[in-house]
């Protein structure tokens, strides 16, 4: 049987298209099996040592919709007419934000705290991002539980285009860990990127229409249409509340750059994990 | 490093581990050190940027340059850069094992991570052929709240392995580890020698055709050491193995010849005894700070003694020459002659009594001629420590590591400091043979 053969050298392995791919593919398949251990491994360790357990899922969108459910409903700050009514558009709304989120705090989060088995084993690196990937979907999948509870409350009954709701949160998923992936290389050697990184998503949040309809007009309207993520948010929520949407075409546009971009991020997390061990050491 | 250095194969050609003329630059102060890093990565992210090839063109040269031993120039380095590892070179078989000696520092582990593929080198290139199994830290991946079993699964799958894979070798991992019933505990209640166990019985399942192993012996009970020491010879007949440790005992043991290691160069590339040699060397060398002093009481006023050489063969005697003032006259006294090896353990001693030498120590000068048959001690550097005691057991004259010698010609793989010689070996006749019927 011929042995697998393996060279380190200095050279930049963008040098080698071809056989950058193919190890690239290589080590994404070979990394499923252990990227599903280690997915377990965290999932089963993270509400072990609980006791509000799955619970801790639901907190981060009820938290984040209900300052505002409850700000609008004293007419404190007044919120246009929403098709649904607005306890259920706001929470619909952090709930398909917050995967947005975790899925951007991710790869920083996940390659972080494995980095005493990265700095002393050799495996295939994509397995942690696919496993912090996994519980991103997983987490999700628990606060779906939320979300149907929220339509059973409000009587609404979802649209025809439901269906197509998974896309959409698939879209922002890819959106959320182009962002990480693209920030993790710096993030590693940088604290200043992970102390970045929730303020930054606090404030993309009032910036993109989560909380509120897409305004029309004025700087509001100009920020909301140029911001990348509100046609992925709006499409999201139109779909599962609405039926027709009109925001297709952006959304189909900023997948498809963000498909791109993850591509290059996952590129260069290759290329740089070994220059971030060496500099982090033990 | 010229290739006659290398020791004689057993014929199998089969070149796991191809290393040749490795660098890797280190930088001391954080700040500039991760600011590099974000250099590096740019340099790699650009394939067409020139930043590195400086040191790729002074190798591709030739190697005229390399053998003038400024392979790696200070050209290369950045501000606040030095070399971890530089310019190393050497081939591995399968079957081998080589082992990795040199002082803290001297780039050992940064040279095995980079046999790992877990850092870059800066310069020069590693062929590594075969699956890679490394113990650079045992139970790296374990998690605390998980069980043992289940934390098997995991650092199985980290290191490699299929799930058929694992299962098919847990109960051989079990059995290794031999931690009782504590396998379906949380990790967390596992002492850190049971850690260790677990983490070398699944490290060592995966039957690598290379093997690097980072100190691993180090820890756990002499009884687990010495099954992880044969679970290593074993596993080194299918594999080659490159073993880092401190212990020259266990280098001699496992190892068929040793790579010595000294700021980030090779100093040495070749046989176990002469590499284990050069190691004591260098800790010899750094050993400028080394305690030394000569004390003495009264009646005693001056004491000097002498070697005659500071070398000596292993069967050959000793001779010490020691001049003494005394102020007044002294019967029934002793001396005693003390040998401390490198890292200050008594590697032997002896006393005599005046009395029976029928020596006394009169008032005034006296010269002595004192000689040891032999110094039966395996090679290396030791100490001297001479004391006069007197018969009330106070400490007249206490010369300290005031004087050294260099053992030669014994076996330097031994791992006691004593040999001890051979008298006679023959063959009884048959009808000795007392058969039990």
């Amino acid at each position: 049987m011929e042995l697998p053969v393996r060279v380190y050298s200095p050279e930049s392995p963008l040098r080698h298209p071809g056989q950058l791919l193919r190890e690239m593919f290589r080590d994404l398949l070979a990394s499923r099996e252990l990227a599903w251990r280690l997915f377990v491994r965290d999932t089963s360790a993270q509400y072990r040592q609980s006791i509000l357990g799955y619970v801790w899922a639901f907190i981060p969108p009820l938290v984040a919709s209900l300052p505002f459910i409850f700000l609008n409903a004293q007419g404190v700050v007044a919120i246009k007419d929403t098709s649904i009514p607005y306890a259920a558009y706001a929470m619909i709304g952090t709930i398909i934000w917050q995967v947005f989120v975790d899925a951007l705090n991710s790869p920083i989060k996940t390659v972080t705290s494995a980095k005493s088995m990265l700095t002393r084993i050799n495996f295939p690196r994509e397995a942690i991002l696919l496993a912090g990937l996994g519980q991103v979907i997983f987490n999700f999948l628990i606060r779906l539980v939320l979300l149907v509870g929220v339509f059973a409350w409000f009587k609404i009954t979802p649209p025809a285009t439901a269906w197509l709701f998974p896309f959409g949160i698939l879209s922002l998923i890819m959106i959320g860990f182009m962002f990480g992936v693209l920030l993790t290389p710096l993030g590693l050697l940088y604290n200043d990127v992970q102390q970045l990184i929730p303020i930054g998503a606090m404030f993309l949040m009032f910036l993109t229409p989560v909380l509120y309809p897409q305004p029309e007009g004025g700087l509001a309207g100009w920020v909301a249409q140029w911001n990348p993520l509100t046609p992925l948010v709006t499409t999201t929520r139109d779909w599962l509340t609405l039926g027709a949407t009109n925001h297709l075409p952006g959304f189909l546009i900023v997948s498809g750059v963000a498909s791109a971009l993850l591509f290059l991020g996952w590129v260069i997390y290759r290329l740089a994990l070994p220059h971030i061990i060496a500099r982090i050491g033990n | 490093m010229s290739s006659d250095l290398r020791p004689p194969t057993s014929g199998n050609d089969e070149v796991l581990v191809k290393v040749e003329g490795v660098s890797k630059k280190f930088c001391r102060s954080l700040k500039k050190s991760l600011f590099y890093g974000v250099q590096d990565i740019l340099s790699d992210l650009n394939p067409f940027g020139n930043q590195k090839s400086g040191a790729r063109e002074q190798r591709s040269e030739g190697r005229d340059q390399r053998a003038e031993g400024h392979p790696s120039s200070a050209a290369d380095l950045r501000p606040g850069e030095f070399w971890a590892v530089n310019d190393v070179s050497f081939e591995l078989r399968r079957g081998e094992c080589l082992g990795l000696i040199g002082r803290n520092g001297a780039g050992k582990t940064t040279l095995l991570k980079m046999l790992n593929g877990l850092i870059k080198p800066d310069a020069g290139s590693i062929t590594m052929r075969g699956r890679v199994g490394a113990l650079i830290a045992l139970g790296a991946g374990f998690n605390p709240i998980l069980t043992g079993r289940e934390n098997i699964y995991v650092n199985g799958s980290v290191l490699g392995l299929t799930k058929r894979e694992i299962d098919e070798k847990l109960q051989d991992i079990i059995d290794f580890a031999d931690i009782g019933d504590f396998i379906d505990s949380p990790v967390q209640s596992y002492s850190s020698g049971m850690q260790v166990r677990l983490g070398f019985a699944v490290a060592t399942a995966m039957e690598p055709d290379v093997l690097l192993l980072d100190e691993v012996l180090a820890v756990g009970d002499a009884a687990f050491r010495n099954k992880c020491y044969r679970r290593v010879v074993s596993l080194r007949k299918k594999a080659a193995v490159i073993f880092v440790s401190h212990s020259m005992e266990q280098i001699s043991r496992v190892c068929d010849h040793v790579l010595t290691m000294s700021g980030g160069r090779a100093a040495y590339f070749g046989a176990v005894a002469e590499g284990i040699l050069r190691y004591d060397q260098l800790n010899d060398e750094s050993e400028q700070a080394i305690e030394s002093f000569l004390s003495v009481q009264p009646p005693i006023t001056s004491f000097s003694a002498n070697l005659p050489s500071t070398r000596l063969s292993i069967w050959e005697p000793l001779e010490i020459k020691i001049h003494i003032k005394s102020a007044c006259a002294l019967a029934n006294f002793q001396v005693r002659i003390y040998f401390y090896n490198i890292s200050n353990g008594f590697a032997a001693e002896c006393r005599f009594e005046a009395k029976n030498q029928e020596i006394d120590l009169s008032s005034g000068e006296s010269l002595w001629s004192i000689t040891l048959e032999s110094v039966p001690l395996k090679s290396g550097m030791y100490w001297l420590s001479i004391n006069l005691i007197d018969s009330h057991g106070d400490l007249l004259v206490w010369c300290y590591k005031q004087h050294a010698i260099q053992v030669t010609g014994g076996y330097q793989g031994s791992s006691a400091d004593c040999l001890l010689q051979l008298k006679e070996w023959k063959q009884l006749p048959d009808k000795w043979i007392v058969r039990n019927t």
